[in-house]
This record gives structure tokens, sequence and C-alpha cells, in this order.
């Protein structure tokens, strides 16, 4: 495969895509086509798109080269392609969030991370797959098909996100926008070998993000490298006044952190591993994984020290109270009288009030009713105090943990998901199981703070396991450099990115 | 449906007999140039659909971004109506589905209001001053406005389908909760509606809204329960919904007491709904009744972060605070010697700033209230306008009486004047050149007048001399005429004795 | 312990105007029993001196300039409505008053 241009170009970074696009090595044309290439090679497989927007994404990596023929000065990712999570919207380009109550829709504007995007002179291979409205750890309840694991065809990307998770993990982009509501970047970056960050809440505004839970939501880079996250998180970052709960501050230097990290040299850092978050429901392959990374840690010269945070442990509880509930009123808009899907009753007379529950009877699937009766209880007279007030009460506790541990600790660590990847359908018709995927994942949210998944080796059944770094709020920077010097220890180890295990994929025209 | 729905009661007969409570939610759209959470334009009667974004449209991805003037706006009018202002509040969503609302969720304030617990005295006609309780001042955005299309009688009923424009959708509201008002009997409808005209005058002293009640600026919704007696506890209540000008407040005030009356003499129970006010008929009606049971599932909007005014900006506003309309009211009248039913004609005109002008313009407070409730009010009426549209200034009128006071014309001359300023002739001074109107000052030519006229009627000259005083105004008259008006009644009156007496 | 019943499924998914058939009542008041019992032990911890914490950070006074910004274009805004008239969303008979 190596000798192959096109596929050389889809194994780079982005950041070594970038100093190739910088020197003149290649055009932006030239490695958005090899992209390109590679999608319509192996996307039958892995079914990690909704949409590819080839046409579009070559007219701005012709711009893209014409101004750099002209030399103009550029962003530093300018021409490297990226794809984007189909919950994000972009102008001119279908957006479902998976689902089939937004089949067809086409939004009339960008969001904001989007709009950067393209200022950067990014082009939009296309939007990727997901578990509807971002409800899901699997990919599954999409409703546009699965997506299937790199690793494992026969085995779940992660979810949400697992079609920006697949994508990276399937060299069909270089870089991916995911979203994490609970652990929808993080997870899938386990489970596929992947590289996934879940920024401060507030640090990549949310306008343009199809809501799921307004207080948990946030964007952020999918990548094969910690580095090339810290490049696109830059991208995507900083205020925005149109998102209310967009933070103020500038970002911190997040490039410069991971270079730094690339170093290896963690002296005086203080890792804490958080006991609640190690044990009992992590699979024996995953622990052992986590042992050994720690044991980098420490050789690099960090202090691993042990933390408690004693209320995590109703954290599960308190997310799948607030999620339903904020979902249950942001998506209450989907109602086919303003844009997308419109079902009129079979019988009856058609009234908006019926037209709207027939739509939204057809138009959402099983997980997206589940969780918006769910939150409609939670929500509804007499259960508020006890259910939606109780949540959020139990968010300060964890709040409290995070504010406790993050005295002892820079940076606190755990393994990012309990198991590797499952088998698809295996945990379809246990809604419990599969929330428990998201265990580790879903404190950060509660508490807002930032987090990271690096893959850190493969568990006994030689699937990816994944290493979640967490900081205090606006300290992004320590999950890059932390990250990085981790990243750094393990390719030394490994003599290469763990992404040169995974099997190589049958391309079109083949059979496997 | 088989029950008759009773008779109503006679007004006086239902307040012989029952206390009636009321209670009122004023809602005023808010005069900002964009939405409440977007930058949409608020400008009225624009296109339908034109003043529009992801916002106000709540396209998916769309999140709201607080319009600071609202919120400064909001926390004026909580100062006027002498309210605590929070030192920290939120929105929350309200959900409920319906076409107008694009989210299937009003963003408002539920049980933490920007104002709360404060006052407001009005003056009721007679001048009477009753204190009307607030419990609270919220901020909230408006809803779509449907238009039903197919229906045979154009109401939602019968309808084949409507069709939906969002330009007033995220208008910012704020919304004016009293506490019940009790103890003013058979006087209800009158402090209703003096209750929505006072705060319609606060918000155009607030400068905070035009509010125009036949824009729909200011709407009221208001509450009214009966009971036996004043120490008898609360009945229940009705809410008569969108009730919009002055007049129909206070209508459906009197219309819900006989109503309510009637259902409780029969023995019946009040229900407590919504109903609709017919502005044709003055009745109320019921309104569907919701499967919903008002289940709004009410919680923290997570997309704004909380307002918390720090005390420094609240008393910057509080000292910006214009005066409020029934203080300023009160201390005109002093200022300008008004009897009381003077001063509420004043009031009940809209001349207070007209007049308060053309005092300030040189007029005595007299004069500018003749002028303006005499002359120009007759005008405006036959004219079917609102004074202050007339195409005269107050400073016109000043000037138009200084003439006046200065002698330069009488008061016939000075209606001939203004009604050239009314059509348009320029200013009192130039029409007065202009049509020649000046009083003849010439005691020459006025002696030479009345001589001529004392000449023509003889037998007069003998009466007056006789002592008969009242043939003086034919000789006057005579004099006008020959001076075509021009003259100084006054003076002529003077020179007719002196020359009888002469003579 | 059945808290959710088939019943309260039914009054829920008219609150959140979702048709439901006959199988997906009975399969979602299963499925909510089981979840509802799961989480509402977060009542046990959350006692009356803890505050809620409804927004992840503390921030406070984000305030927009009231200065008008480009609106969408009508054809823009009407282009994804599944049914419109004259710059108009045209939507079914609505039969409840609000």
């Amino acid at each position: 495969m190596a000798t192959q241009p096109s596929s050389d170009l889809t194994r780079r970074t982005a950041a070594q895509l970038a100093e190739a696009l910088r020197a003149g090595e290649v055009t932006s044309v030239e490695v958005t086509q090899a992209h390109l290439d590679r999608i319509a090679a192996v996307d039958g497989a892995v079914h990690a798109f909704l949409h590819v927007c080839a046409e579009e994404a070559l007219a701005t990596a012709r711009e893209v080269d014409a101004r750099r023929a002209a030399g103009e000065e550029l962003h530093p990712l300018a021409g490297v392609p990226i794809a984007v999570k189909d919950v994000v919207v972009t102008k001119g380009l279908p957006t479902t969030a998976g689902s089939k109550i937004l089949e067809g829709w086409v939004p009339p504007y960008d969001a904001t991370l989007v709009e950067r995007l393209r200022a950067a002179g990014l082009p939009i291979l296309g939007k990727t797959n997901m578990d509807e409205f971002a409800m899901g750890s699997s990919t599954e309840h999409s409703a546009y098909g699965n997506t299937h694991n790199p690793w494992d065809l026969d085995r779940i990307p992660g979810g949400s996100g697992g079609g920006s998770a697949a994508a990276l993990a399937a060299y069909e982009a270089p870089l991916a926008i995911g979203t994490d509501t609970g652990g929808s970047i993080r997870q899938p970056g386990a489970v596929t070998g992947t590289v996934g960050v879940k920024p401060t809440y507030g640090g990549v505004s949310r306008y343009g993000l199809i809501a799921l839970a307004s207080s948990l939501d946030q964007a952020g880079p999918v990548t094969r490298t910690v580095l090339d996250s810290a490049l696109l998180h830059e991208v995507i970052g900083g205020h925005d006044p149109r998102d209310a709960t967009s933070l103020p501050e500038d970002l911190p230097g997040l490039v410069a952190a991971a270079r730094a990290g690339q170093g290896g040299d963690l002296t005086g850092v203080r890792v804490g591993v958080v006991d609640e978050l190690n044990g009992e429901g992590y699979q024996p392959g995953v622990r052992a994984r986590f042992e050994e990374s720690l044991e980098l840690l420490r050789g690099a010269g960090a202090e691993v020290v042990h933390v408690s945070c004693p209320h995590f442990g109703h954290a599960l509880a308190a997310y799948y109270l607030i999620l339903p509930s904020e979902a249950s009123s942001n998506l209450a808009k989907f109602d086919g009288m303003r844009f997308g899907l419109r079902v009129e009753p079979t019988e009856g007379t058609v009234t908006a009030e019926r037209v709207m529950a027939a739509t939204r009877g057809q138009g959402f699937g099983d997980e997206v009713k589940r969780r918006i009766i769910l939150g409609t209880y939670a929500l509804s007279a007499g259960y508020y105090d006890a259910y939606y007030g109780s949540a959020q009460k139990v968010r300060t506790l964890i709040q409290q943990d995070f504010a406790a541990a993050f005295e002892q600790a820079d940076v606190l660590v755990s393994p990012t998901a309990p198991t590797t990847a499952f088998k698809l359908g295996e945990k379809l018709d246990d809604p419990l199981a599969m929330y428990l995927n998201d265990v580790a994942t879903i404190p950060a949210n509660l508490a807002g703070v930032p987090g990271m998944s690096l893959p850190n080796g493969l568990s006994d059944d030689g699937l990816p396991v994944g290493f979640q770094i967490l900081a205090p709020a606006r300290a992004d920077d320590r999950l890059y450099r932390v990250g990085a010097a981790l990243e750094t220890l393990l390719e030394r180890e490994w003599g290469g990115p763990l992404l040169n295990r995974a099997p190589e994929l049958a391309t079109e025209g083949t059979t496997r | 449906m088989s029950t008759t729905t009773p008779p109503l009661v006679d007004y006086d007969d239902a307040l012989a007999r029952f206390d009636p409570v009321i209670g009122i939610e004023v809602h005023v759209e808010l005069g900002t140039a964009t939405k409440m959470f977007d930058g949409a334009s608020t400008e009225f009667g624009a296109e339908p659909n034109t003043q529009v974004t992801p916002v106000s449209l709540g396209l998916p991805g769309a999140l709201p971004a607080l319009n600071g003037k609202a919120v400064e706006s909001a926390i004026k009018i909580g100062l006027a109506l002498n309210c605590e202002i929070a030192e920290l509040c939120r929105f929350a969503r309200k959900n409920y589905f319906y076409p107008d609302v694009p989210k299937n969720f009003q963003t408002s304030q539920y049980d933490e209001p920007i104002a709360f617990d404060g006052w407001i005295d009005i003056e009721l006609d007679d001048g009477e001053v009753v204190r009307v309780e607030i419990e609270r001042a919220h901020m909230e955005e408006d809803a779509g406005k449907n238009t039903h299309v197919g229906g045979a009688t154009g109401r939602i009923h019968g309808a084949e389908y409507s069709l939906v424009d969002y330009n007033r959708a995220g208008i910012p509201l704020v919304e004016i909760v009293t506490r019940p008002i009790t103890g003013v009997g058979e006087r209800a409808p009158e402090v209703a509606r003096a209750y929505v005209q006072t705060l319609r005058d606060i918000f155009r002293a607030l400068d905070v809204s035009e509010a125009r009640m036949e824009r729909g600026n200011v709407r009221a919704d208001v509450n009214v329960s009966l009971r036996a007696t004043p120490e008898a506890p609360l009945g229940t209540r009705t809410e008569t919904k969108n009730v919009n000008s002055f007049r129909s407040v206070e209508r459906a005030v009197r219309h819900e007491i006989s109503r309510q009356a009637g259902v409780l003499d029969a023995g019946r129970t009040v229900t407590q709904e919504t109903r609709h006010w017919h502005e044709d008929t003055g009745v109320t009606t019921a309104g569907r009744v919701k499967s919903d049971a008002e289940d709004y599932r009410y919680f923290p909007e997570p997309d704004l972060v909380p307002v918390a005014p720090s005390r420094a900006w609240v008393e910057e506003i509080r000292a910006t605070l214009p005066e409020m309309p029934v203080a300023r009211r009160r201390r005109l009248q002093t200022e300008w010697g008004y009897a009381d039913a003077e001063m509420r004609d004043v009031v009940n005109a809209g001349a207070i700033e007209l007049i308060e002008a053309t005092v300030a313009a040189g007029a005595a407070p007299a004069a500018a209230r003749k002028w303006w409730m005499g002359e120009l009010a007759r005008t405006a009426k036959t004219e079917g306008v609102e004074l202050a549209d007339l195409p005269v200034t107050p400073e016109q009128i000043g000037q138009l009486q200084q003439l006046v006071d200065a002698g330069r014309v009488n008061d016939k001359l000075a209606r001939q004047v203004l009604s050239g300023v009314l059509a348009g002739e320029g200013s009192p001074e130039e029409v007065v050149t202009a049509r020649g109107l000046e009083v003849v000052s010439d005691d020459g030519a006025l002696v030479a007048a009345v001589d001529e006229a004392l000449a023509a009627q003889p037998d007069v000259v003998e009466k007056i001399r006789g002592g008969n005083q009242g043939p003086i105004g034919a000789i006057i008259g005579a004099v006008m005429k020959a001076t075509r008006g021009q003259a100084d009644a006054g003076r002529v009156r003077e020179i007719v004795l002196e020359r009888v007496q002469q003579g | 312990m059945s808290t959710i019943s088939r019943e309260e499924v039914a009054r829920l998914a008219g609150l959140a105007r979702i048709d439901l058939t006959e199988s997906e009542l009975t399969r979602l008041a299963g499925e909510l029993d089981v979840i509802v019992d799961s989480v509402a032990k977060v009542s046990e911890i959350a006692t009356d001196d803890v505050a809620a914490t409804s927004h992840p950070l503390p921030l406070t006074n984000v305030f927009r300039a009231d200065v008008p910004e480009e609106p969408l274009p009508v054809a823009d805004a009407l282009a994804g409505a599944p049914s419109a008239e004259g710059g108009r969303f045209a939507v079914p008979q609505i039969l409840e008053e609000d």
C-alpha cells in the first residue's frame, strides 16, 4: 500500500500534511482527492459517512492551492481536509443528526465551528454517521445504518460519534469533528484506537450543534495524534458571542503544550488515578494497559497519586436524568412544521397537533423516544424535585469531587471505557448495559471539565483500549502536555502508532 | 352541554351581594431594535418572515444570545414599579407545543423574575388614588403570528390550515403581574382600566416601548373572582386573555362580574379557566380546555447564563428614571393651578406634554389650556386626528399667545392666525403679516369708524346717554365690521363711551 | 416495583407529542421502569443542604448589544419548510387555541 501515493497521503497525520502543503510538496487537491479515493474504496464496508461532498471539498482545495500559489499567508491547517459529524450544521450540506426526521434537510447557515473551518481553508469531505441525535454509545441508533469498526467490521465503532472515529481509524480523513455529551468523542476514540478531546465546556462554540443536552454538549477534535487534536482545537475553539455559555477567555496554548509534551518529560506533574473509575466492571485487559501506562508516566517523572471521587458512583444516574430532560425540550422543535419530515396521520382529521405527533412518532427512533419520554417524566409536575432537581444537586457534588481531586493532582486519569468494542447488536436490547459504556466519561461532562482519550494499547482480544486524561476547567493545555508525552512514550515502545497494527481493510474490488 | 348558561346579573345587583377581586397581567413589547435573543429587527409592519434568523426561527443548532438593552428596560420597569431587583435570576423554558412557538418552548422566567414585590399608585377619574401591589415583572419572548385560512368564519375553528409568520417571534416582552386587588368594590372595572392606562403611561415615560395598544404592544389578561364578603377566602377566578384596549379592560371586568354572579346565583361554581374576550359583543367565552393540563415542565434554560445585575448598575439605572406620570401630573397641576376637572380633561385628551411645551414657549398655563382644550380640540375632533398630530407645534401656540398678550391680535384674529398656521402658511408672525391680521391700534382710525357708526344710528347715542349701555354692542359690531374685525373690541368700547360723553 | 404504568407512558407521550404504537407503549413502560429505578438513587444523596447546579461553569451577565444583524433571506428561511405560501409557513389547522 505504501507505494501508492494516495495511500501514502492518507496515512500521514494532519501535522505532516500541513507541513507538506506548506512546503509545496503536495497540493490540497491531491490530499483531498486521496482521501476521497480512500472513502470510495473502504466506506462501503465501514460506512463512516452519511454524505460525501467531493465537489465542494475539491473546490475548497483548489481555492486554497490558488491562494497558496499566490503567496498568501494561510492558516497552518489550510488545505488539510476534514470530516464533520452530522450533528453539526453545515450551510448547503445535508445535515440529519442521524435521524429520519431531518432527512433531506439542508441548513441555511453554518455552525460557528464550521465557519472557522471554512475560514481556515479546511476542505470538508463530508458528514459522518452517528447515533440519532447523538443518543448512544455504538452508532447503532443511527437511522441510516451501522458504522463498522475498522479493527473488526463486526464490532461497534463506539458512539455517538462512531462515524468520525471510524473515518480516522480507516484513514478516510486526517481530521474530524466530534461532539461529546457523555463521552461521544472519547469513547469512540478508545474503541477505534484514535485520539479524541472534549474541551472545557464553553471552550468551543455550541452555536450550530444540534443540541442534545445543552449543559453537557461540547464539540471537539477527533484525530490520530495528540498534536493533530491540538492543531484542530485551536482552529475551532475560542469565544463566540452567539453562544452565551462560550468562555470569554482566550484558549491556553494547546499546540505549544502538545509539542512540549512530545519531549516525554513529565517531571513534577501530579497524576491522580480516580479509584472509582477503575475496578469492577472494567475488562482485565483494559486495566492491565492502564497500569502499564501509569508506569510509563512514572518513568517520565510524573508523580502518580490516588484520589477518591466518592460521588462519581451517582454520575451515571444524574446524567440519565439531566440529559433526557434537556433533550426532551431541545428536540421539541422537530415537529414537521418549519423544516424536515412531515407525516400526516393515516386517519382522522389533519390538525397541527396530530401531524406533530405523527411526525415525531415516525421520525424518531426507539432510543430517542425512550429518552424523550424519560425526560418528559423527569421534568413533569410532581417529579421535578425528585429527579431533575436531585440530579442537579448530584452535579454539584461531582464538581466538588473534582475540585478536591484537583487539589491533589494536576490531571486525573482513568481508562476511557470499561471494555473494548463489543459486537454489533450485542447490547442493543439492553439500554442500561449500553449506558454503562459511558461510566468513566460522564463525570467530565457533568462538571464541564476537559477530557482526552488516546490509545494506550490492545486488550487481550486484540482490540484497542483508551486512556482518559481529565484536567480542570480551562486547563485543556494540561491534557495536551500529558497526552503527548504518553503518546510519545507508548509509540517508542510500539515502534509506531497503534493503528499500524490494525488489519488492512479490503478496498473496493477486492473481497474480504 | 345540556346545561344552559345562567343569565347575567345586573352589575349593581351583583356588587350588592358579591365582593370582586381582580388581578391583571400586562405584557409589554419592549421597543428594542432587536429581538430578545437574536439580532433580527423588531420593526413593525415588515413582510412575513423577513425579520428572522436561525434563532428566532428555532432552527436546529441555533442558540439564544440575550439582548442587554432588554434587560436594562426590564430593570427600568421594575424600578418604576417600586420593585426589588433580583440579585441573580435565570431564564427558564416553558415547554408546550404550538406552531407559533418555533422551539416549542417559550424562553421565559419562572420562579426567578428579574423584579418582584413592588407597587404603583394609580389615579381614578375622580382623583382617588389606589395602590396596586405588583407581585413580579419578568422577561420573556413573544410568539409568531398565525393567520387562519380556509375557515368560513375566520376563527380558528373550522380553518383548514394556518400560515405562520415568525417576525414577532422572539420580540422581547416584560410581563407584569399584580397581586390580587381587593377592596375596590364596584370600582374594580375602573381600577383595572386605570391600572393598564397607568402602565402604558409609565412605559412611554420610561421610553421602553411605544406602548401602542392598537399594535398589541401592550396586552392585558384580566383575572376576576367573586366572594360573598370581603372577609371570605378568594373565590375561583377566570382569566380573560388578550384584552387589548383600555375600554375593553373595563368592560371585560364588568362583564365577568355580572357573569360570575349569574353562575353563583344559579347555585353553580365558577370554573377556573381561560376565557376569550369578544370586542364586538362585549362578552367572554370559555377557551378550549387543554389536555396537557398546564404541565409546562419548566426548567432552567441551560443555553443562557444567569442575569446578576450589580447593585451599582441598578442604581445607575435608577438615577436615569424620569418622574413617574402620576407624580408628574400632580406637580404640573399645582404649578399650573388647574382645577381637578380641568386637569382630568387635559390628561384624558393626552394634552399634558403639549401644554407643558406651550407653557415653556411663553404662554400662561390657563391660556395654553384654553388653546389646546378649546379651539385645537375642536379642530382635532373635526379632523378625526389626535391633538399631537395637528400640524401645529406647542411653540407656535406659545408665539400666538404672546401676540395676544401683547395686544397685537385679539381673540378673533388669533383664531384666524391659528387657522393660517394649521393651513401651513407658516409661523403665527408670518400669518399675521401675510394675511394682514394685526389689530387696528391707530386710535384716529378707530375714532373715525366709531363716529361713522354713531352717526348712522343717532337713536343709539341717546339711549347710551340715558344710561342704557345695551346698544353699545351694536356700535362695536358695526365698528368691527368696518375694520374687518381687526379692532380691539375693548378699545372700541372705550372710544364709544368717550365720544358719546363728548358729543 | 412498578413506577411507570402503560397509562403513564401514554400521558407522557401526549405531553411530548409522540404517537406511540400499542407495542411501543408496552415496551417503553417496561424499559422506563427499569431505568427510572436505577436513576432514582440520585435522591439518596441530594440532600437539602446541597445547591443545584444548572450550568457547568458559573458565568453571569452575558449580554448582546442591541444592534440588528442581517436576517435570513426569506427564501432560505422557507427552503426547508414542508409547506409554505406567500412567504409564510403553511401548517395544518390548529385546533387548540392558546
